[in-house]
Formats: structure tokens, C-alpha cells, sequence
């Protein structure tokens, strides 16, 4: 941030006004709403106003693009063997058959292999989704549900699920979170996940009715032990069979429970239905929300604190208004002076989703390789489709240490230059970066600016920092001075690596 | 030599810099200028070891993440209980691996052939029904607990501490006081993965974490050479005076510098051949990275190693199957971790402990596998420890709604390994007074 404004951090929610929407404001939201944009298309919401350009972000439906083939990826890698291969089975580990035995086992262990290839293959349709979409925000919440609800192919082993799971978040990404909540006691992804797929009458496996009350809904503090235990039984029998959720009633536990404060014979959906009338959920959920797009809420700033309590309190308020609906929630903020505030712009830490897909899509650079992404993005903590844990991805500073600096400036050095840790991207030489489409807008304004380092340096800086950070001028300016003080593609290109190994660059 | 004047110490060149070793902070220190006197501090014999303090020792801290199941871990196998509680998945008898005749009631898993090997050699102290009150069975929570060493899960985590403790005298967390003893130098602690875990995270403590030392380093320099000395200029600038200290912004600024200083020479270390092979598992491959750190004469003094996996909710199997291949890693990396210390002549220096965030429920489940639970064994490393059993099996007919009372309070073993193994305050670090556990032995 810098230095300190006059103004205090507003704790309500009041509009930002038209005057005070400009290339600053919109490049933010890009970066905030999306996942930075290009110099022209700043320019373009800038000129747009607040309202336009919040509406063209949020209201995905009215920009076309095509919805996830179904049918993209095999849905029978790992379907269960049927009723023949069943008794084959049988018959061979009867029969102490070991030829047939080994056979299976070889089978069984290249349809795993064979699983983790289409799971890799998802992967990169998704990071490609994520850098061609014109819906930036539509992909965006769908990684925030992912991360919230999140789920890991390592322990379910089972692409095509993840794959479903994906398109179930992506088709409420700014849509209804209580559909979301009710849709996932059913989605075979988190049953799998949280081991409720067994769980049954007399034997209820608590782990699904926990994670959802801890890290899905209420958060710590706001349910009982109690709760999760009678809430375990409202979830039994809720299963799946191949790619479908399946109630099985015989596993289900009929008796009486009460879940936070609701009596009855519960089943799964009244135990999300006693969740959604908890004060707390809203505010959890805000709460999230908040920290997705404003500031980290683990890392306030105390003088901060009072004033964002208040403010997400107003979006938990708005968020039951709305009967969960996020998407005015997300208008609000984005239409608001709290979120312009000098004490929000700059101050959030990229995650790696954020930094790789907002590198490509802001500077326009080669995607090169999409392997190569996906690997530096692991190394830097974030696997698509493989969090942590249960807990998601924490962020913020989490992402930051020692060795993720590293891979995060040299992920920079490769879309840029097509260099890798060790030698060079073999196509690296065909795909030159192009950067000076970068320049184009401030030459049409002013031919000359584009030509005379002391405004290009302030211009690029002012785009991919925000701001024209003072020492970054002096060296900059120097760096071109030492390259014939001429604005040449390569030298351009040299700034934006040095401006990218800078400690501001990983912020947004 | 004096070299506490600035100007003298800007004609100091990086690489002279690095040479002098991989020093992190003496006082809060936010400034690179503080950095590189704090540096450049260190040839000087007066800020050198402190009068017997022994800045030789180590400690490596291996986690066992996602609960690890303790009683089939250490398995009470004269315990009737036990079985009835483990149709399908318990260890038998004649399975187990016994050890000390008047524990003859427990035994280690048939996969622990690792730290059998260990036991028999006199390098293995295990410490039963280790615990704290009112246990949590989430694992993010208990974690945290274990890490931070406060049944709050809040606040630094213990390691963070005991470094800040060592150099600039902080002992409670955020809210401690300030400064008391400063000048002292402490290397950060290292961690092997791309996360830095809470227990190392502390208010001037910074771990280094790097899962590969190939990808610790910027490449920009092999770009082109023009870009090096603009590099070095962003990269090594001091923050505006008029900075938030506190802010993302200086955050990362501090978080660079420190990775640019500590690259050099971990790489260097990493690049050696291990004295001995390592089985291919992470953790093997983890601990084989950490000894050749060792034996480069790093002057890190706390290093930490991770394993996951050990969530075994469904299917976990009995002396074969899922949690019996975890175990067989867990022992093989342990075993010949120490074999390659003692072939450095290391071994004297380097205790470990080994712990999970709880152990699980008494009775198995009815997926073949076992809830989240509470009290658990830990196990301690090396020629200093106590070796053998240090005390009885928590009582399986006793139990707190299917769950072990616990019995050892984790922080006295704490207590323990940062009183009696690395000579520090420990009521300084840990906030309160705990009486050490006996696991190691009086010198």
C-alpha cells in the first residue's frame, strides 16, 4: 500500500461514485472480479463506469460462451466392474486361481494409470478455461467453491468425479450457495472424500457432517459435537452408485435427531435445511467471500478490523436477503468505496491460480506449456483438483515463503522468455513474446509517450504494480538508458521480468 | 576488525555476504541493512557462541500428518481389549514386534522393522499415551495445537518461539514483550516441502522451505547478464521508511531477500551424494536432503520433515494393507536417516522426534478403518535419548466415549527437548512452566 490516505477504510457499504471510477479502480477489479486484464480492456471498463463494468463481470450469462462438454472426458475408467467381472473375481480368488488373480490385479492397475492420465488431462482443460474464458468471474468462484467445498482426486481416485464436481460448482459459481449446500450431500466427488459413502444406520461415519459444519457452513464455535454426531446419522445411506448419488434407505438411520435446535426425523436434506437457518452461515459464508476478494481476514490490520467486521456483517445480512444468492452480495462489494479503498487495492497476495492465468491473460504472453504451468502452480502450493486438505487452500501469506518466491519469479522468467530452471522451452524460439501490444493504447492517446522511456516506465508500472513505484522508476529508467535508451521489444520485455521478480508483483 | 559503520558495510559485495553463512535475524529485523550487519557481525569472536551453549546441536522434527493410529503403531497386543476392539484390523501376538520384557504387553508393528532396528541399538525412546486436555479431533485444530504448543491453537508456532527466544528474547508470541536479549544469532529453521509449517513460523523467525533445491534460485540472471544488477538493486532495496512493517507488501519484500541469501548455499549442500542409499519414499528422500545439510555444516539448528496419508478412515488393513506401507516408510527413512549421521559422525548431535496431530479411536470402524481419536505414542530419535519404554500402555478399559485418556502431556516432552537437548528456556518458550519428560539422558 501506498503511504496513508486522509480517508479512514469505510465500514458500510456505500457506492463508489462514477467520478471516482477510473483506470486504477477498473484495473483492480479486473484483477479482483477476474484475473487482471490487458491495458485496453482496463481502459475499456474505465470508460464504462462502475455499473457497466461490474454488471459485464458479474452478469456472466449475457457474455456467449460454450458450457463444459459432458462428454469431454471417459466416464467408465473407473466404473464398477459389473455383476460378470464380479463373479469372475469370485471364482478366480476361490479358486486360488493366481494367473487370473494376477491378471485383474494388472488391469485394475491400468485403469488407476489410465485415471490419472484423464485426471491430468482435466487439469489442463480447466487452467485453459481459466486463461481463454471471456467469463473470468464464472471460473473464479467455481476454484473459490472448489477450495471451499474442497476435494481431492488423491484420496478418491476417481477423475471423472472430480470432473462432474467441477461442472456442479461452475453451474452455480455465481448463483445460490443453499444450492450448492443441498447439492453436495448428493455429489459422489465429496461422499467419496469425507467417507460417507459407507456410512450407515448403527455406524455413522462423522467425517462429512463435521467438515461441512466446520469448514463448509458455520465454521468452529457455532455447533456442538452433539450436532455432528446426530447430523453423521441424518447423512447415513447417502451414497452413490457409478455417477449418480444414491439414497439407500435401508442404511439410513429413521430415528429422531436434533440438529442445532431442529427436531424430527431428519434426513440429509434437513440437517443442510437446519444449517441454512443458522445466523452463522450467512456470516461464514460472507466471511469467505470477503476474504476471496477484499483482504485476507486471517492478516487485518487491527486498525482495519472494526471497520471490515462491520462490513461483513452488512454482506452476511445481505447474503440472507438474498436467500443465499451471492450474486448481489458480490455487487454490492464491487460497487462499493470500501472495496476501492487504498487499504484494499494492492493488498492481496496472488494465489498461484492468480499469478500464472493473470500473467497470461494481462500481459498477453504464450501459454508455452501447459504441463509446465500446472507444475510450477503445484510447487507453489495450489494443484488444481488436489488441495491440501480438506481445509482448502489457506492463502494469503501461506502461499509466500523462501522457496515459493522462487518458483514464482521463475514462472514469470518462462511466460515471458520461455526459459525454464534448467535450459530453455524447445519452442520457446517460434513464440516470441510480443509485448509491445502493451504500448498500444498509450501510443494512440500520444505517439510520442510511447517512444520516451521516463512514460513508458511510468505507464508500465502504473499496470502491472498499480502504481509508479518509486525506486522500481530510477532503476528501470536505467536499464533503458543502458540499452541505447530506446523502447525495444526486448527491452520491454526485460522490465516486465525485472518488474515481476519484484516483491509488489505478487501482489493484486 | 570493526564493521558496524554503514558506509564500510555497503562496500561489502553480496557474494562476500553470502559467504559469511546463512544468518537470518539478531533483533526484529525487518531491514536488509540489519541483515547484512547482522552478518558481517559474525567473524567478530564476541557475538560468537555464548559460554556452554551447545550451538552444534540439532533437532529434526518428523510429522506424521492426518492422525497417525497409534495403537497399531505401538500395539497393546496383551490386551484383551484390544483385539475385541480390532476384529479385523489388530496385531497379533505373534506378529508384533516385542520389545522390552517388562513392557511385554506392547509391541511394534511387523512394519516397524525400521525402529526395531533403531530400539535395538539404544536409539529409541517411546513415550506412551502422549496428549493434551480436552482433546480436539479436527485435524487442522489439533495440529495447530500440537504446532503452536497451546490448546488454543493460536499464536507462534513452539519453534518459531524457541528461535526468536534464542535471538531476541521474545517469549510470548504476537502480544510478547519486548526485546530483552538481543545480539545473539539464530539460523532459521528449515523445512523440506513447498509449505512452511505454523510450528516454525515465529514473530522474527521465517523458515526456509524448498521442496526442490534446482527450483531455489532465480534464472533470470541466465537470461541475459544486463538484467543481474537491476535484479539485485529491486530485489535488495530497503523498504520505504514509511511502510506499514506489518503490511503484505513488506512481508514479501523480507520473504525475497532471505530467499535470495539462503539459495546459494543450500544448493550447494543439496548437490553432495548421500553417504548412504534411502529408501524412495518422500520422507527417505526428505531426510537424506536433511543429513547432507548436516554434514555441510549448515548452522541450522531445527529441521522438519513431513509424511501425510495417515487418515486412515477406511481400509487400513492389519499387519499388511494401507497404514502397515506408511509404517515400513515411516521406519526404513528413520533407519537409515541415522545410519548416514553416524557414518558423518554425526549421530551425537541430531535428536528427532517424531509426532502425529492425534492418534485414533479405540475401535476400528465399520469401513476396515478408524475414526479420529486422541492420545497416541511419540518416539524419540538418537544416541542422547532414553532409550527403551518410557511408560505404561494407557488403559483400553478406561476409555473417554471410546477414546484413550491421554497421560503425557506433549509439552512436557517439549519441555524436555528444549531444556535438556537444545539448553533453552523452556518456560520462556512454552509460556508456562512444564516438567521435562525424562527422554533424554543426563549428560
Amino acid at each position: 500500500m501506498q503511504g496513508t490516505t486522509a480517508e479512514p477504510i469505510p465500514s458500510t457499504l456505500d457506492r463508489i461514485r462514477d467520478q471516482d471510477f477510473g483506470y486504477h479502480e477498473a484495473r483492480h477489479l479486473l484483477w479482483r472480479a477476474g484475473f487482471g486484464g490487458t491495458p485496453r480492456q482496463i481502459e475499456t471498463l474505465a470508460s464504462w463506469g462502475p455499473e457497466k463494468a461490474v454488471d459485464h463481470l458479474i452478469e456472466v450469462e449475457r457474455v456467449p460462451y460454450d458450457k463444459p462438454d459432458p462428454n469431454e472426458f471417459d466416464p467408465d475408467i473407473m466404473r464398477p466392474p459389473t455383476a460378470a467381472e464380479q463373479a469372475e473375481a469370485q471364482m478366480a480368488r476361490r479358486q486360488r486361481d493366481e494367473d487370473s488373480l494376477a491378471r485383474l490385479r494388472l488391469l485394475r492397475q491400468q485403469r488407476q494409470r489410465q485415471d490419472r492420465r484423464q485426471m491430468a488431462d482435466i487439469q489442463r482443460w480447466w487452467l485453459e478455461r481459466m486463461i481463454e474464458t471471456p467469463r473470468p468471474l464464472e471460473e473464479k468462484m467455481t476454484l473459490f467453491w472448489h477450495g471451499l467445498f474442497a476435494t481431492s482426486y488423491r484420496t478418491i481416485e476417481n477423475s471423472y468425479h472430480m470432473y462432474q464436481q467441477n461442472q456442479f460448482y461452475r453451474s452455480h459459481a455465481i448463483g445460490s450457495y443453499k444450492d450448492l449446500l443441498f447439492g453436495l450431500i448428493r455429489d459422489p466427488a465429496m461422499l467419496a472424500y469425507l467417507d460417507n459413502d459407507d456410512s450407515r444406520v448403527g455406524h455413522p461415519n462423522e467425517n462429512l457432517a463435521r467438515e461441512i459444519m466446520e469448514l463448509f457452513s458455520l465454521g468452529v464455535g457455532n455447533y456442538s459435537e452433539r450436532d455432528i454426531k446426530e447430523g453423521a446419522r441424518a447423512l447415513t445411506g447417502y451414497t452413490f452408485v457409478d455417477d449418480e448419488f444414491s439414497f439407500n434407505e435401508k442404511n439410513h438411520d429413521k430415528g429422531s435427531k436434533s440438529i442445532l435446535g431442529t427436531r424430527g426425523n431428519l434426513n440429509g436434506e434437513g440437517f443442510v435445511g437446519a444449517i441454512l437457518r443458522q445466523k452463522a452461515c450467512a456470516e461464514y459464508i460472507a466471511a469467505r467471500l470477503y476474504d476471496e476478494f477484499a483482504l485476507h481476514m486471517h492478516a487485518l490490520a487491527p486498525e482495519d478490523e472494526p471497520a471490515v467486521r462491520r462490513v461483513t456483517a452488512r454482506l452476511a445480512g445481505e447474503l440472507r436477503d438474498a436467500d443465499y444468492n451471492v450474486r448481489p452480495v458480490l455487487r454490492t462489494l464491487f460497487l462499493s468505496k470500501h472495496f476501492y479503498h487504498p487499504r484494499v487495492v494492492n493488498n492481496r497476495i496472488k494465489s498461484p491460480a492468480e499469478l500464472v492465468i493473470g500473467a497470461v491473460r494481462s500481459l498477453n504472453t504464450p501459454v508455452r506449456d501447459m504441463g509446465v504451468l500446472l507444475q510450477a502452480m503445484d510447487l507453489m502450493g495450489q494443484s488444481l483438483f488436489y488441495p491440501p486438505s480438506v481445509k482448502g487452500w489457506l492463502g494469503g501469506r501461506t502461499w509466500i515463503n523462501t522457496s515459493t518466491i522462487f518458483v514464482r519469479q521463475n514462472l514469470m522468467n518462462f511466460l515471458l522468455t520461455g526459459k525454464l530452471p534448467v535450459g530453455y522451452d524447445s519452442a520457446a524460439r517460434e513464440e516470441k513474446y510480443d509485448p509491445t501490444a502493451l504500448l498500444e493504447p498509450l501510443a494512440e492517446t500520444d505517439p510520442a509517450a510511447a517512444r520516451d522511456p521516463a512514460r513508458v516506465v511510468d505507464y508500465l508500472l502504473r499496470f502491472t504494480l498499480g502504481h509508479p513505484q518509486e525506486q522500481a522508476q530510477g532503476v528501470l529508467t536505467e536499464f533503458v538508458a543502458d540499452h541505447g535508451n530506446t523502447i525495444k521489444p526486448d527491452v520491454i520485455t526485460g522490465m516486465l521480468l525485472l518488474v515481476a521478480a519484484m516483491p509488489e508483483y505478487q501482489l493484486c | 576488525m570493526h564493521h558496524n559503520d554503514a558506509s564500510e558495510a555497503r562496500a561489502w559485495t553480496r557474494r562476500e555476504l553470502l559467504g559469511t553463512g546463512l544468518i537470518m535475524a539478531s533483533a526484529a529485523m525487518t531491514m536488509p541493512m540489519f541483515l547484512q550487519r547482522s552478518a558481517l557481525a559474525l567473524p567478530n569472536p564476541a557475538s560468537g557462541p555464548l559460554p556452554g551453549v551447545p550451538e552444534d546441536r540439532i533437532l529434526v522434527v518428523v510429522q506424521l500428518g492426518g492422525g497417525n493410529d497409534g495403537l497399531n503403531t505401538v500395539a497393546p497386543v496383551g490386551h484383551d481389549a484390544y483385539h475385541s476392539l480390532r476384529p479385523a484390523i489388530h496385531i497379533t501376538p505373534q506378529q508384533a514386534l516385542m520389545l522390552d520384557k517388562r513392557h511385554a504387553d506392547i509391541g511394534l508393528h511387523p512394519a516397524l522393522e525400521g525402529l526395531k532396528g533403531l530400539y535395538d541399538d539404544g536409539m529409541l525412546s517411546l513415550v506412551q499415551g502422549v496428549g493434551y486436555p480436552n482433546p480436539n479431533r479436527s485435524h487442522f485444530k489439533s495440529m495447530d495445537i500440537w504446532q503452536t504448543a497451546d490448546t488454543s491453537g493460536t499464536g507462534d508456532g513452539w519453534l518459531g518461539r524457541y528461535c526468536d527466544s534464542e535471538c531476541c528474547g521474545y517469549g510470548a508470541g504476537e502480544s510478547g514483550t519486548a526485546p530483552k536479549t538481543q545480539g545473539k544469532t539464530s539460523y532459521p529453521p528449515i523445512s523440506i516441502g513447498n509449505e512452511a509449517p505454523l510450528a516454525l513460523q515465529g514473530r522474527a523467525t521465517k523458515p526456509v522451505a524448498f521442496e526442490t533445491p534446482d527450483l531455489f534460485r532465480w534464472t533470470g540472471e541466465q537470461i541475459h547478464e544486463s538484467l543481474v544488477k537491476p535484479y539485485a538493486e529491486l530485489v535488495e532495496r530497503e523498504p520505504d521508511p514509511n511502510a506499514d512493517a506489518g503490511s503484505n507488501a513488506a512481508f514479501l519484500m523480507r520473504t525475497t531477500l532471505e530467499a535470495q541469501i539462503s539459495s546459494d548455499q543450500i544448493r550447494k549442500a543439496v548437490a553432495a551424494r548421500s553417504l548412504v542409499d534411502y529408501p524412495n519414499s518422500e520422507l527417505g528422500q526428505q531426510l537424506g536432503m536433511i543429513a547432507k545439510m548436516i554434514r555441510a555444516g549448515l548452522k541450522t539448528r531445527v529441521y522438519y520433515a513431513t509424511m501425510g496419508g495417515f487418515d486412515t478412515h477406511a481400509g487400513q488393513g492389519g499387519a499388511n494393507g494401507r497404514h502397515a506401507n506408511l509404517l515400513r516408510q515411516f521406519g526404513a527413512a528413520m533407519r537409515a536417516f541415522y545410519a548416514d549421521l553416524k557414518q558423518q559422525g554425526n549421530a551425537d548431535r541430531v535428536l528427532a522426534m517424531s509426532f502425529s496431530e492425534f492418534g485414533r479411536r479405540a475401535a476400528q470402524n465399520a469401513s476396515g478403518g478408524t475414526d479420529h481419536g486422541t492420545a497416541a505414542p511419540m518416539f524419540l530419535f538418537g544416541p542422547m535419548v532414553n532409550a527403551g519404554v518410557m511408560n505404561p500402555h494407557p488403559s483400553l478399559t478406561d476409555l473417554d466415549s471410546g477414546d484413550l485418556k491421554y497421560t503425557v502431556d506433549f509439552r512436557t516432552v517439549y519441555a524436555a527437548i528444549l531444556e535438556n537437548w537444545m539448553k533453552a528456556d523452556s518456560t520462556l518458550v512454552l509460556e508456562q512452566r512444564y516438567k521435562p519428560a525424562p527422554v533424554i539422558r543426563k549428560a
